[in-house]
């Protein structure tokens, strides 16, 4: 760990308070907090998160998957937090196995709409209770997450496809 | 074109080739008459895979994929991406450096704006707009010829600073176009702030408040103009920020009218930091002396046999940053362009997420048109600004 600076310590420090048993584990890489949580609070922590007067993560900037085959919890979905009023930011990870599903935050950021279709669309990632979880980028009728690790570079086709 | 039964409602197609839809853009309208029910965008029709490609890329080898993200603002991809190669790295940039960078960006932001204006006016029925603004922008648009041979993908910053020192007549070229520039932009006032037409067409249309707009996402001027004075180069000054002096737009209402006072405020505010830094130009290298990361010059290569060695290197390998995660955002002329990079440790991203400001942005687009005509969806889809290259990456 480097740079521990005051506002990554309270942010720790709070969610630690308020929910004991969600936090797995702390990062602070280049000055950036990292806090690997639970599966199973994150709408909790995320409501939490944005709530709590002396953290105010209101602004959710962005939402995204990550893909590690091989691993007993194959994918990972990132939040990055932002606070407009107090300037700072949080990311939070979040890792499941291939056939779990997790909860949709919409109803706490709005703008995790798009972005867990996004993860859906990209990944097979699943969102429970999303609105409308359909693809968004690729065609209707795409088969394969086309930003997993073993989809290949040049589509299932390989050489053939000329999309 | 659908008619539902039993109601009065109609499904339309608008787009995805629509001229107001600024790009591949389709959105399934549902009206009744010439009032809107439900807006639905569908996205997608211009997906490339950029993420995907990169990962496959070497870090310097991404950077020409950046340009294809909002290519009408292209250097501030370059710089977004850079700059989070370079918190990687734990990177110093020479002060030239970041002083070139913030000049052409501030530029590109006002070449990017002065797209926005002209499509925009243009959309409402103003057309003697579009020519004023395109003749500007081409003169921005030769002096990026200048620097980097190219008009719209330049790839010219490099990771630890910028690929070439200015050429030779920079200086006077940007000083022509800012003297040029400051009457010009009156002109563009003149013709359009106090216009009737204008205002009656803009003015409380595609109002968002300040707390939908927070919770959707928005940032840039579409933020700024519900009233919250967020700008990442005053919030988190990057690139020297902090040595310019320079205001950030703010409107009130959030409102169509609001976003043209917000960015037409940005253009001259740009103005005054290409300005500055024309002015302050400190001197000094161009690029950072980081012989792992940085290509050597030419110089070093022809003559000396590490440089050849390191040449080769960098161009077949590439570098090795550390282990981590970083994610950096910038204001891009749309908004927040962050970049969120995995490494691990190899000379490829593991993962590469770009955080496109447009792609946020026209989520709110049904909130605001929402029970509006199709002639105020119009002008709310140019007051947000977008770029399907971005969205759909």
């Amino acid at each position: 760990m480097e740079d521990i600076n005051a506002e990554n310590l309270i942010t720790v420090i709070k969610l630690r308070h308020e929910l004991p048993d969600s936090i797995r584990e702390v990062n602070i890489f280049r000055n950036e907090l990292t806090m690997t949580v639970d599966k199973k609070d994150i709408k909790r922590i995320c409501t939490f998160l944005r709530d709590d007067d002396e953290l105010k993560y209101d602004f959710l900037s962005d939402l995204c998957g990550l893909d590690f085959p091989g691993r007993h919890e194959r994918f990972c979905v990132v939040y990055n937090l932002y606070s407009i009023m107090l300037n700072h930011r949080v990311r939070l990870k979040v890792f499941l196995k291939e056939e779990e599903s997790i909860q949709s935050i919409v109803s706490v950021y709005p703008t995790a709409n798009w972005h867990e279709r996004e993860v859906f669309d990209m990944f097979g990632i699943r969102f429970d209770e999303h609105p409308d979880l359909r693809k968004i980028l690729m065609p209707e009728d795409w088969e394969g997450y086309p930003l997993r690790k073993d989809y290949p570079l040049r589509g299932e086709d390989g050489e053939n496809s000329r999309h | 074109m659908e008619k539902i039964l039993g109601t009065d409602k109609m499904i339309i197609n608008m787009g995805p080739q629509h001229p107001s839809t600024h790009g591949v853009l389709r959105l399934e309208l549902e009206v009744e008459g010439e009032t809107i029910v439900n807006v639905a965008p569908h996205i997608g029709y211009l997906h490339t895979g950029i993420e995907k490609e990169m990962e496959s890329k070497t870090y310097h080898q991404g950077i020409v994929l950046t340009d294809r993200l909002d290519y009408l603002a292209a250097f501030s991809n370059n710089l977004a991406y850079i700059m989070a190669v370079e918190k990687l790295l734990n990177l110093d940039i020479p002060k030239r450096a970041q002083y070139i960078r913030v000049l052409l960006v501030e530029l590109n932001r006002i070449a990017s704006h002065l797209v926005w204006l002209a499509t925009h006016v243009l959309d409402l029925g103003g057309i003697s707009m579009f020519w004023y603004a395109f003749r500007e922008r081409e003169i921005i648009l030769d002096i990026f010829e200048t620097v980097s041979g190219a008009r719209m993908t330049p790839s010219y910053f490099r990771i630890g600073g910028v690929s070439a020192d200015l050429p030779e007549g920079f200086g006077r070229k940007v000083k022509d176009f800012i003297e040029l520039f400051k009457s010009r932009i009156n002109e563009y006032e003149d013709l359009i702030t106090e216009n009737p037409i204008w205002i009656n067409r803009t003015k409380g249309v595609g109002v968002i408040s300040q707390k939908d707009a927070v919770f959707l996402g928005l940032s840039g001027p579409l933020l700024r103009a519900t009233g919250i004075k967020w700008d990442i180069r005053k919030s988190n000054p990057y690139c020297s920020y902090e040595d310019f002096d320079f205001e950030i737009s703010c409107g009130e209402n959030g409102d169509v009218y609001d976003r043209y006072l917000a960015r037409m405020f940005e253009i001259r505010q740009s103005l005054r930091i290409v300005e500055q830094a024309l002015d302050g130009m400190p001197e000094g290298s161009f690029i950072a002396d980081a012989p792992q990361v940085v290509l050597p010059s030419k110089d070093k290569v022809l003559t000396t046999i590490e440089g050849l060695i390191r040449h080769f290197l960098i161009v077949s390998e590439g570098f090795y940053p550390p282990v981590g995660e970083v994610y950096h955002s910038i204001e891009s002329p749309k908004g927040e362009l962050g970049f969120y990079i995995v490494s691990d440790g190899s000379n490829k991203p593991y993962r590469v997420k770009i955080r496109p400001p447009s792609f946020v942005n026209l989520q709110a687009l049904a909130g605001m048109a929402k029970g509006r005509l199709i002639a105020d969806l119009v002008a709310i889809i140019g007051s947000l600004d977008i770029v399907l290259g971005e969205i759909d990456r």
